[in-house]
């Protein structure tokens, strides 16, 4: 309650406690606070003023704020607190804590982030170092295969050496046969360091195929040559069968097509221990899978029912066993065949379409009757260094390194491989590869090519081949119509008995064998059919027919089946298997007798028969101030079957060089004392001159001239140049002491090849 | 022919111009490796002797004489296979033809050695050839030629 009147200064009595309590009321909003005021001019002792004294409130929060009433002599001072302690401050403290949480979080996000950064260049550190040492290890490694393929290769090319000496000197069939056998093995251990070398170098990407032309069957033969010692001691059959419309010479790489081809038969030889191992090379086109499982008749003379017996034992393949892949059975190898003979028979050999393309595609399948490859292991076996299992190497030896090898070189030649396997039933590997088509141009050198040189002293013989395995008939059959022997295929020596004594009205009935190729097994089954031979009566429409020769082909002979065979009539010579042309062409030789034994020692490479047949009995004048040279050299053109004679200088051979005389060539050396070689000879020509000058002076129709060949033979092929020779009037030079090859193409020029009667 | 001639020609002394030699011998010239190394041998030594005559002149210019003696012996030598001998022949021309005297003595040591040492293997060859022969007539005494 307050008075003013007249502007004065009035007083008024407040309650000062309920004056506070509003305005606390307005001021504190909704919290209540609590007031009291102190007289404190003795500190120790405040005097309450104004408040509750008893009134605690929160002490915890309490300003104090000085009063100054305008009394000198006393202080005040008010104190204010809440009524109520206040709430803890939820929101305050969850938001700190959440915050310090997130802070947490993101330090440990942090930390975790700077180790795993610290791990990783660690990581990184440690690869890279590991990195450097595996690369030194790799250089190393390289350096060690070399070095040490080095150190094989120096012992292995002495032995090899040295069975190529050995193979020059006289030696009788087996004897060669071992030891080009020793020496293919040999080879083939050459073959095998390079292959670890080859694995390097495809690592490296270094890899080159190249193109020449070779031939492919005799590629397949040396291949099986170099298993064929151990596929006897397993008593495997080992057979190749190439189709006719294969080639003879193909565009490729012959090693490496080795190579592919010895890796999968020796897999198979490795891993098969009944049956056989059977190689086939043929068109890639003509691979159509036979929905019909009819057997025609074959056009073989009737045809043959085999006995079906249950079990594995007498399928149609080639040993009898059952082969992985079945299209390799008689039906569809028949239809094969008989398709390819339809064509042969229609047209000439070479197939014309060929012509137009680059390339050939072949397939090549190795099939064998083995142990097979399990299921689990079949998608890792072209990995390199993966086996089949981890005890295949110490069962069977190997690397494993061959497959992987092949697979790339098979790519390298745009084709592909697999295979085909089933578990101790066996596996077919087969693989594509293009080949360019040889074009046989008469320019190029024929030399160049490794022609195999089969004996055609036997084309044109007959033969019977008696087995009972369809299969290894027609393999049999392959081999030689290679030599060209005409076959007929019968299944046991009875019919083969009733295939050459018909009764035919016509003679084109009647097929006369020279010889019969009996099969061991198909022997021992029927061997009272020899008697039947034997007892044939030869004489037919009154002509006597040879008996013919009989073979005994073999895989394998013990003495005692030898014995019985040679009594029952066979010849000595067994034919064993796996067939190579080459050889069953050394043993028909030896049975038939052709070609003197000396001959057989003494055919060379290129055939001492081509200089022999140049020079037989040709006169030929050999000039050589040195005694020795002059015999070494007679001596050598009196092999070739010439007449010499010997000049000890240009005088004397001036002197024998006389008009008339009958030489028809002349060797001489041109490093002579006195007169040389070049002033000899242009001494004889000027004689030669005024010859023909006289005779033609004569009688002036007459054309012919006198022009003695005369070769030069000198030590230094180098020395004596070509030019030399030929201005003083020589017609080519030869070295001294005389090579074959070198010989035979001077003396070409100017000899004709004339047939002589010691060949055969 | 054993061991001899293979270790010969592992050494370098003989090569394949020997095997061919060799196979020059037959019926209608049964000793005709021996008649010709005969020869040789005679030859050789002739070419030697004057060889070294020459070498030993105290004022030797002649190197053109000596090089036509040389081919000779180098001709023969090839002709017959050694090898060795006509390497060394080879190296003794270089030197004649650089006018080289001391690498001409050189040489023509050399090739008296190898030389020596061919002749006597040769020798050894022949005498087992002779054992042989001998061994082969008293094993099969009732022989027709």
């Amino acid at each position: 309650m307050n008075f003013l009147i007249g502007g004065r200064y009035v007083g008024g009595s407040f309650d000062v406690e309920s004056l506070v309590e509003n305005l606390l009321g307005q001021l504190a909003g909704h919290q209540a606070i609590l007031v009291n005021v102190y007289d404190v001019t003795n500190s120790s002792d405040p005097l309450i003023m104004y408040g509750n004294q008893y009134e605690e409130g929160d002490v915890s929060l309490v300003h104090e704020s000085k009063l100054d009433f305008g009394d000198p002599y006393r202080k005040h001072q008010m104190i204010c607190r809440y009524h109520q302690k206040a709430p803890p401050n939820w929101t305050a403290l969850s938001t700190a804590i959440l915050f310090f949480v997130i802070l947490l979080l993101i330090g440990y996000i942090l930390y975790g982030a700077g180790n795993h950064i610290v791990k990783v260049e660690d990581d990184f550190h440690e690869m890279q170092e590991l990195k450097v040492r595996a690369e030194a290890a790799d250089v190393a490694k390289s350096q060690f295969l070399a070095t040490v393929s080095h150190e094989i290769r120096t012992p292995m090319n002495g032995i090899l050496g040295m069975l190529g000496l050995l193979l020059r000197t006289e030696l009788n069939s087996t004897q060669r046969d071992y030891a080009q056998t020793a020496q293919a093995c040999g080879k083939a251990l050459i073959a095998l360091i390079n292959e670890v070398l080859d694995r390097a170098k495809i690592e490296a990407g270094k890899l080159e195929l190249e193109a020449v032309p070779f031939d492919l069957r005799s590629i397949l033969d040396d291949v099986l040559s170099l298993f064929s010692e151990k596929s006897r001691h397993k008593g495997l059959e080992l057979a190749v069968f190439v189709s006719d419309k294969v080639p003879d010479i193909v565009m490729g790489d012959p090693g490496r097509f080795r190579q592919i081809v010895t890796n999968l038969v020796g897999n198979s030889v490795k891993f098969t221990e009944r049956g056989h191992i059977f190689v086939k090379v043929h068109l890639s086109e003509n691979r159509k899978p036979v929905t019909n499982g009819k057997h025609e008749t074959y056009r073989n003379g009737g045809s043959e029912e085999v006995v079906h017996a249950s079990g594995g034992y007498n399928l149609k393949t080639l040993s009898g066993y059952e082969a992985a892949d079945e299209r390799n059975n008689w039906d569809n190898f028949n239809h094969l065949i008989a398709d390819e003979e339809f064509f042969c028979d229609a047209s000439t050999k070479k197939v014309a379409s060929n012509e137009f393309y680059e390339q050939v595609t072949l397939m090549v399948c190795v099939e064998d009757t083995g142990i097979g490859i399990p299921f689990s292991a079949q998608d890792r076996i072209f990995m390199p260094f993966v086996q089949a299992d981890s005890s295949t190497s110490r069962n069977y030896g190997g690397t494993g390194i061959g497959l992987s090898i092949s697979k790339c070189l098979v790519e390298l030649m745009g084709g592909q491989i697999n295979f085909i396997s089933r578990p101790q039933v066996g596996s077919t590997f087969s693989f594509t590869a293009d080949f360019g088509i040889f074009k046989k141009n008469p320019i190029t050198e024929v030399k160049k090519v490794n022609y195999e040189d089969l004996p055609s002293s036997f084309r044109g013989l007959k033969a019977v081949v008696v087995d009972g395995k369809p299969v290894r008939a027609a393999v049999t059959r392959y081999h030689l119509k290679r030599l060209g022997i005409q076959v007929k295929v019968a299944n046991a020596i009875n019919k083969a008995v009733s295939l050459c004594g018909k009764n035919g009205a016509s003679s084109t009935g009647l097929f006369q064998p020279d010889i019969i190729f009996v099969e061991k097994d198909s022997w021992v089954c029927g061997e009272d059919g020899i008697f039947s031979v034997r007892q044939l009566d030869w004489k037919q429409n009154g002509h006597i027919f040879k008996m013919p020769q009989m073979i005994l082909l073999a895989t394998n002979i013990s003495n005692d089946e030898f014995d019985k065979a040679k009594s029952a009539g066979f010849s000595d010579t067994v034919i064993m298997k796996p067939l190579r042309a080459s050889m069953v062409g050394a043993c028909l030789q030896q049975v038939l007798g052709t070609g003197k034994k000396r001959q057989l020692g003494k055919e060379m490479p290129n055939g001492s028969t081509s200089v022999r047949s140049l020079l037989f009995g040709k006169k030929i004048l050999v000039v050589d101030d040195n005694v020795v040279n002059r015999r070494v050299a007679a001596g050598a053109l009196k092999n070739f079957g010439a007449d010499v004679k010997c000049a000890d200088s240009g005088k004397a051979a001036l002197e024998m060089l006389q008009f008339p005389h009958k030489f028809d060539a002349c060797f001489m050396d041109i490093q002579m004392p006195e007169m040389d070689g070049f002033e000899a000879t242009r001494r004889i020509r000027e004689m030669e001159r005024t010859a023909n000058e006289e005779t033609n002076s004569e009688c002036g129709e007459r054309k012919s001239e006198f022009h003695l060949p005369i070769l030069a033979m000198t030590a230094d092929v180098i020395h004596a140049t070509y030019e030399e020779c030929l201005k003083c009037g020589m017609d080519g030079y030869v070295s001294k002491p005389f090579e074959e090859e070198n010989l035979y193409q001077a003396v070409a020029k100017f000899f004709q090849t004339k047939p002589t009667s010691v060949d055969s | 022919m054993n061991r001899l001639l293979s270790f010969l020609f592992h050494q370098g002394v003989l090569d394949e111009q020997f095997l061919q030699l060799q196979q020059l011998q037959d019926e209608t010239s049964p000793n005709f490796v021996y008649e010709v190394v005969n020869i040789y041998f005679h030859e050789s030594e002739k070419l030697l002797r004057n060889l070294r005559a020459l070498l030993m002149e105290r004022e030797f210019m002649d190197y053109k004489k000596l090089g036509i003696d040389l081919n000779q012996f180098m001709g023969s030598s090839s002709s017959i296979g050694a090898k060795r001998v006509t390497n060394v022949c080879v190296a003794f021309r270089v030197a004649t033809e650089q006018n080289n005297r001391a690498g001409c003595f050189r040489a023509l040591e050399m090739l008296e050695h190898e030389y020596c040492y061919l002749k006597n293997k040769l020798h050894e060859l022949f005498q087992i050839e002779q054992q042989r022969a001998l061994a082969a007539g008293v094993r099969y005494p009732v022989q027709n030629e």
